[in-house]
């Protein structure tokens, strides 16, 4: 049962988890979910440069990823348009424009299900080494930023005026989001990356009294979720990333059963 | 005693301009280490943006701040949390700072709130939240601090006791206090420097001294000028809506 693809898929989609756990607070925390969206649609766009000019897919969708980050915040200054509009513009016309690249290479076998939803049979030993040393390389830079981005997320003025530094935390949590957009569209799929962020999180937030909690939770939901949904996967013959996202929506689901007291008084 | 060393921030000529109006104009003050600078001055006068100015938090401003220091403990008029964080009044204390259970428990102690140590900050009453508040900026023993009214919507008893906290951490922590607050009684006998606000500085001073200017009692009224001062006197200027000062 454990064929050698299926380890490799595993042992990824942990080092995904232990990721997203983490990282998916601050996306429910900042209230992000929208802009993960835009980022991971975007990632087709770094996914098909990535095949033009045969260059390594996760390196190709952090740029794009980075440089769509940048553009949304240069929009933002610059226009009138609300965030929830220029999100949904980024969004759909890279995701378009990704498409129609696609369309023109013809003289590639595209597997666009495998790119829009995962696909664990195309998880190589190279993708470990990308998801094992860009995540902790991630994780690394988050436990560096945690005070101030924290500290921001809960009262801006507060950090900024106790000498911490929100602007910075800021800019570097986006790039750590293109980061991990980039790193885990394999196992997920682009579509379904910021469900990997978010449901765990969410989950988590039903069962959590403290911060550090809920973030060792979402770690737990997000690893729960990889587990069951590649094991479904292997015996359903499902794609990888909706089986993982359908675990995790069951997690959450049994997580309502169980919502602190004091959230309940304030809905 | 050399006041350069001790000057803890200093505003020259501060100021600042929104959507091309004045919220406060051509501010200087200095916060030293163990005195009591308290602002007061009507709504809108000014008094949260100037110590928003003080702390650093505006960028664009006119004239310039010196800040000394960067343990700074901050009390904002207004503070705005996204109840979807799962945040303790524990949690919330470390905010800033990484602190050891006992400087926690000492600082909630003093401002009366240990037992509300576990709750959830959501939880919290407005009184109580006010006093974490307090609690949680001088529980990282910071030379600057800056109360934005810091006693708001504490009850009557609670307030006499906070003021008095106030004054003896400034004493033993010698560090210097900007305070805004609405309390005249408490800010005349707490205080060793007021600065009178409404856009621009009005006066400052010495308690007594504002307490005899002329344009404090404009800005006051009679009853909070009976407080301190029986000296009449004429408002010598008006102001625009564009934050200019006219002269009468």
């Amino acid at each position: 049962m454990f064929d050698d693809f299926f380890i490799r898929a595993l042992v990824a989609g942990i080092g995904v988890a232990l990721v997203t756990g983490p990282l998916g607070c601050f996306v429910i925390w900042r209230r992000l979910s929208y802009f993960g969206d835009t980022l991971a649609h975007s990632a087709l766009l770094g996914v098909t440069l990535a095949f033009t000019m045969e260059f390594n897919i996760a390196l190709s969708v952090f740029i794009i990823s980075s440089l769509i980050a940048i553009i949304l915040i240069q929009l933002q200054k610059k226009t009138n348009l609300p965030g929830d509009a220029l999100l949904g513009l980024l969004a759909h016309s890279s995701l378009a424009v990704g498409l129609v690249v696609i369309g023109f290479l013809t003289f590639i076998r595209f597997d666009i299900m495998g790119l829009l939803f995962g696909d664990i049979l195309a998880v190589s030993v190279d993708d470990l080494l990308i998801i094992w040393i860009g995540g902790a390389l991630i994780l690394i830079t988050l436990k560096f930023i945690w005070k101030s981005l924290f500290a921001s997320t809960v009262n801006y003025e507060l950090a900024e005026a106790e000498g911490l530094n929100p602007d910075r935390a800021k800019t570097i949590f986006t790039i750590l989001m293109a980061a991990i957009i980039a790193i885990s569209i394999k196992m997920v799929g682009l579509l379904l990356i910021t469900g990997m962020l978010i449901i765990p999180a969410a989950m988590a937030r039903n069962i959590s009294t403290s911060p550090q909690k809920m973030v060792i939770y979402s770690i737990i939901g997000g690893l729960l979720s990889v587990i069951i949904g590649l094991f479904t996967s292997l015996e359903f013959n499902t794609s990888s990333g909706p089986s993982i996202i359908t675990a995790a929506l069951l997690l959450f689901i049994l997580s309502l059963f169980k919502i602190k007291q004091s959230i309940k008084l304030k809905n | 005693m050399s006041t350069d060393q001790n000057i803890l921030v200093k505003l020259n000529d501060a100021g600042l301009q929104l959507n091309n109006k004045w919220l406060v104009k051509g501010v200087s003050l200095q916060v030293e280490k163990g005195k009591i600078v308290t602002l007061i001055g009507p709504n809108g006068s000014g008094k949260s943006t100037t110590a928003k100015i003080a702390l650093g938090i505006y960028k664009k401003i006119d004239g310039s701040v010196e800040k000394y220091t960067n343990k700074v403990g901050y009390v904002p008029q207004k503070i705005s949390i996204d109840w979807t964080l799962p945040l303790r009044v524990s949690d919330f204390m470390v905010l800033t700072e990484n602190l050891n259970n006992e400087i926690i428990d000492e600082a909630l102690s003093l401002t009366g709130v240990i037992h509300l140590k576990d709750k959830n900050l959501g939880d919290l009453s407005g009184g109580e939240f006010q006093r974490v508040l307090l609690a949680r900026a001088i529980s990282k023993k910071p030379d600057l601090l800056v109360l934005d009214e810091p006693v708001q919507g504490v009850d009557f008893t609670g307030e006499i006791a906070l003021y008095e906290l106030i004054k003896k951490i400034s004493d033993e922590l010698d560090c210097g206090i900007l305070l805004i607050s609405h309390d005249l009684h408490t800010v005349m006998s707490a205080t060793d420097h007021v600065v009178c606000l409404n856009g621009h500085v009005c006066c400052s001073g010495s308690p007594l001294d504002v307490a005899k200017n002329n344009e404090y009692k404009a800005l006051f009224g009679e009853q909070a000028s009976q407080i301190l001062s029986r000296y009449e006197h004429k408002h010598d200027h008006i102001h625009t809506d564009e934050g200019e000062i006219k002269k009468n």
